[in-house]
């Protein structure tokens, strides 16, 4: 059993209804029990789509499990199809429906409908959302495409299939769009764009395309796979997200393509890159961030970041286990380690232990920054009405680099704002907490690496939060439970409150048993001089410095000879 | 007014619609959603799949700020293969909730599908594991799963398993017991109400899960909430008596709710009207603008908490809604004798579902107002019709006079919306 708060995905059967509920044409009938039409609400009120998601459910109850559990998927089968004529009937069970074995498969094709049925396995205790997606999305191409003869079609230019975009998807409506009209300015055709907005009828036509490109590994792979193998269809390998993402996908595609790629390279319409050396974006050189999502939108971000921000990467994770390679590899290129989990009270505790200047996250980590008090912006599912803005707002190709810049960029101070901060620190107005003034409300000072005495938690704070009780319990048993390098930080900022409060000695106190270096009444006073957004840094590394050098203690002194050990690591 | 005789309710005359097929309800685990916030040092531990943390997370729906009183022990091909002992895992993954959160005194380890279908017997764990942490934490056990509960059952379930573990106390008192989650803000309005009437009154559950009041043969007790069977039962089975009365939505509901309390414990009628009738005269205050609204207006419901039928009774004879049909996941006759009594002649009633059929006669029946779940409002909004979801009545306060208005208003404000909308 895995103690699990929140889920980065959820079952496998969803992904499949993601897939079913994308298409044209595909009724799926997933034997499960009552209260597993939750996830219809998924469609309707997260994404907002229009119509309920072509499921049938049997919703068996206990009663029906000692009479015909069997009987009743023969049923609402069989109801299912009279009542939506669907061209494929997809059938599955969910986890509770995969222990009572009726084999779902064998009922349907017993029925004798005619229209195919395609079974899945979704293998609800091994596997995942994404897993279930693609699987299905992959058994939905070996029913309807034909595995060879079909030929490529006579066209004007070459043609290509979008693989991998579905229903409740991160941005997959507005990638699409982008996407189509970037191929479509390289002179290339979309073919297909497959499982969202397409018919089985279309899957039957992918093969008629000249290759293949993969939106979405985790979902499209094992389809392109099979599309390599038996049509010889090549796919691009380059996720086009970022200015250097894209171009990339840009040369690949007109590779394979044939066409040349200078024009639409030289007229991309990036606003990217000149903002981000624009004098303004100064000020975001080397800022900390914490990268975490699916592992495309993962490496992707990361790239961006450091690229074409110029920003810092100081973690790198996914809950991708499937793609947990690629990730590994590039965390070692940022020197980092990979952080590869599902559980999101380790990407808590490494959040924490970092304090970065920014995270880049999903809604989890949304979360988490929130309780930190750290800017957030969201890369990657999973979802949340946020991720469906009524607005065009793309991911992918140069107009989704854009979007990316104006995400990331907005919930940090604007380079004047943090230049004046610095400036007129000694003001007031200025006092810690003054957050980024086109946000409307303070940022919650409870990172444990900031925690400056026992007024530390404002209660006053407008966030819910603060008003439970359980908010409270939460920062305690995340100072109890953080990694140390945090509690250690903690531990040492009562240390040097105690000793301020007792304001006994300005010299060199004595070591804590801890053998952690602790802050001298004056060094501690200097340290509040620092801009807050910097502080938790300077603490950090003035803590670091100290402890390699087996210091006692941390005076004046120390703080000024760590930050000249460090100018410059920027 | 005085409280409806039970005796010559129940509801026969009404024609009753009884449907199986597909069911678009939550499973019982959702209760944990309100459940947790009620009582602040309980911890809800589901032993069940993906879906089920799928579910609360979803069910949950903003992702409450702080983390939450609740988690999911999700199994795995291990666990079911029988390579791992589930008792050994049980075991473990509690202490670890218990590690984490200190400040826990109950432990519910909640039943899911999956859990029940591979018969894990949860009621044995709870029995050692509370031996294991007790006395500070105690651990119980009920069933929230889909295959035997419907959404509020699930409240039923886990407050029937307070009181099982409880057993009978000898001194109990006389004092009356008000059974049903209801938000902080409606417990205290009611509490002063009982305080001016003289009724020594207890609620249940506690905001607290270990400060329970004790339910002997002198207890008795009025349901705050229309969905709970078993709790009743096993009130009963404490010797408890049970008050009949309808629910305590809208004015007349608040006031016959009170009138069964206040009869009982023998108020005076007049100390009664005084202490009612000013909350009463407020209350139809705030309704009056609202039945302008309202009045007239057909209203189907699709099933889900089972506050249907109070709530329609409200809507019907309070602001003057037409029910077009009432549906409701179970039809609890034990307790809603005295709201079926009220209904108007005729209103068609269902039980149970089958989804598609009740769509069918809803479009068929063209209703000013559908009340429905998350799943079906907005596809049926984008035909043209006028929703109101009904897991905001669930998460609203709207029981007592005070929240009257603001019960009828929830309906008033889909219509209101749908006029100022020009787009």
């Amino acid at each position: 059993m895995k103690l699990s708060v929140w889920t980065y995905e959820g079952p496998p059967h969803v992904g499949a209804m993601r897939v079913a509920t994308g298409m044209k044409g595909v009724h799926f009938v997933l034997h499960a029990p009552q209260g597993d039409t939750y996830a219809d609400l998924l469609f309707t009120m997260i994404e907002r789509r229009k119509q309920r998601p072509p499921v049938t459910y049997t919703t068996f109850q206990a009663r029906d499990l000692g009479s015909d559990t069997a009987e009743l998927f023969k049923t609402a089968a069989r109801e299912a199809y009279e009542r939506f004529q669907p061209e494929v009937l997809l059938v599955g069970a969910s986890c509770t429906a995969e222990l009572i074995q009726d084999d779902p498969a064998g009922i349907a094709a017993a029925i004798g409908l005619p229209v195919p049925v395609v079974p899945v396995e979704l293998s609800a205790y091994q596997r995942k959302e994404n897993w279930g997606a693609g699987e299905t999305f992959y058994q939905l191409v070996r029913a309807c495409c034909p595995k060879e003869g079909v030929e490529r079609l006579p066209r004007t230019g070459p043609s290509c299939n979008l693989l991998g975009p579905t229903a409740l998807g991160f941005r997959h409506r507005d990638d699409v769009a982008e996407i189509t009209r970037l191929l479509g300015r390289l002179g290339v055709d979309v073919n297909v764009t497959a499982p969202l907005g397409a018919s089985p009828a279309d899957l039957a036509r992918l093969p008629q395309a000249d290759f293949n490109v993969v939106l979405y590994p985790e979902i499209g792979e094992p389809v392109a796979r099979w599309l390599k193998r038996n049509h010889g269809q090549e796919a691009v390998a380059a996720t086009p997200i970022g200015v250097g993402g894209t171009a990339d996908f840009v040369k690949q595609v007109a590779e394979l393509a044939g066409v040349d790629p200078a024009p639409v390279l030289e007229e991309s319409g990036a606003r990217l890159p000149w903002y981000s050396r624009s004098i303004d974006s100064t000020y975001l050189t080397g800022k900390r961030v914490f990268v975490f999502g699916d592992a495309t939108h993962a490496l992707a971000a990361a790239r961006v970041a450091t690229e074409e921000l110029g920003f810092e990467v100081v973690g790198l994770g996914t809950y991708s286990r499937e793609q947990a390679r690629d990730v590994r590899k590039a965390a070692k290129r940022y020197g980092v380690e990979a952080l590869i989990t599902d559980d999101h009270l380790e990407v808590e505790d490494r959040i924490a232990e970092l304090h970065p200047e920014l995270v880049l996250g999903t809604q989890m980590e949304r979360h988490i920054a929130k309780r930190l008090g750290l800017p957030c912006a969201i890369i990657s599912a999973p979802v949340h009405v946020h991720d469906y803005p009524a607005r065009y707002s793309p991911q992918m190709g140069f107009e989704g680099a854009n979007v990316l810049f104006d995400t990331w960029v907005h919930p940090l101070m604007m380079g004047l704002e943090e230049h004046l901060l610095g400036m007129f620190r000694e003001d007031f107005e200025f006092a810690d907490g003054a957050a980024p003034s086109h946000l409307g409300h303070a940022p919650k000072a409870s990172a444990p690496a900031e925690l400056e005495g026992p007024a530390a938690a404002d209660p006053q704070a407008a966030d819910p939060a603060a008003a439970d009780p359980a908010a409270e319990g939460r920062a305690e048993s995340l100072a109890a439970e953080t990694a140390p390098s945090a509690s250690a930080s903690t531990a040492s900022a009562s240390t040097a409150s105690a000793a301020s409060a007792s304001a006994s000695s300005a010299s060199a106190p004595e070591a804590p048993p801890s053998g952690e270096p602790s802050w001298t009444r004056e060094a501690q006073k200097e340290l509040k001089k620092i801009p807050f957004f910097v502080r938790g840094k300077a603490r950090r590394n003035t803590e670091r410095f100290a402890r390699e050098r087996g210091f006692a203690s941390i005076t004046l002194e120390t703080l000024y000879e760590a930050k000249a050990h460090f100018a410059g690591r920027r | 007014m005085s409280a409806p005789n039970p005796a010559i309710a129940g509801g026969a005359a009404l024609p009753v619609l009884k449907e199986r097929g597909q069911r678009e309800v939550f499973c019982g685990l959702t209760g944990i959603v309100w459940l947790h916030r009620k009582m602040q040092d309980a911890f809800f531990l589901v032993i069940g799949s993906r879906t089920c943390a799928h579910l609360l997370q979803s069910a949950a729906g903003v992702m409450i700020f702080a983390e939450p009183r609740f988690a999911t022990a999700i199994l795995e091909e291990k666990d079911l293969a029988g390579l791992a002992d589930a008792n050994e895992e049980i075991d473990r993954v509690v202490a670890r909730v218990l590690r984490r959160r200190p400040e826990v005194r109950q432990l519910f380890l909640v039943g899911s599908c999956p859990s029940e279908v591979i018969k894990l017997d949860l009621s044995r764990a709870a029995a050692r594991l509370s031996q294991q942490h007790g006395p500070d934490v105690q651990v119980l056990a009920y069933s929230g799963s889909g295959i035997e509960t419907t959404f509020t059952q699930g409240e039923d379930a886990c407050l029937a398993s307070m009181l099982r573990a409880q057993g009978p106390s000898e001194d109990a008192g006389d004092d009356l017991l008000v059974v049903g989650t209801l938000p902080d803000v409606v417990e205290d309005q009611l509490q002063r109400l009982f305080d001016q009437l003289g009724v020594p009154v207890r609620f249940f559950p506690p905001r607290r899960a270990r400060s329970a009041p004790p339910v002997g043969r002198g207890t008795r007790y009025l349901l705050a909430q229309p969905f709970l069977a078993e709790t009743g039962l096993a009130l009963n089975d404490l010797g408890a008596r049970h008050l009949p009365a309808p629910f305590p939505l809208g004015a007349e509901g608040t006031r016959a709710w009170l009138q069964a309390a206040a009869t009982e414990y023998g108020v005076d009628p007049a100390r009664f009207e005084e202490v009612v009738a000013p909350a009463e005269a407020r209350a139809r205050r705030a309704l009056a603008p609202m039945r302008e609204r309202l009045a007239g207006k057909r209203i189907f419901f699709f099933p889900d908490s089972q506050l249907e039928i109070p709530i329609a009774r409200f809507l019907a004879r309070e602001v003057g809604m037409e029910l077009v049909e009432v549906g409701t996941p179970y039809l609890q006759r034990d307790h809603l004798g005295p709201e079926l009594a009220l209904l108007p002649d005729g209103v068609q009633l269902s039980e149970g579902q089958d989804v598609e059929r009740q769509l069918d006669r809803c479009r068929a029946a063209a209703p000013d107002m559908v009340v429905c779940g998350l799943g079906l409002a907005n596809p049926l909004e984008v035909e043209g019709m006028t929703t109101k979801w009904s897991i905001e009545l669930v998460f609203t306060p709207v029981q007592g006079f005070e929240q009257a208005g603001d019960l009828a208003e929830l309906f008033a404000r889909p219509l209101v919306r749908r006029e100022r909308l020009k787009v």
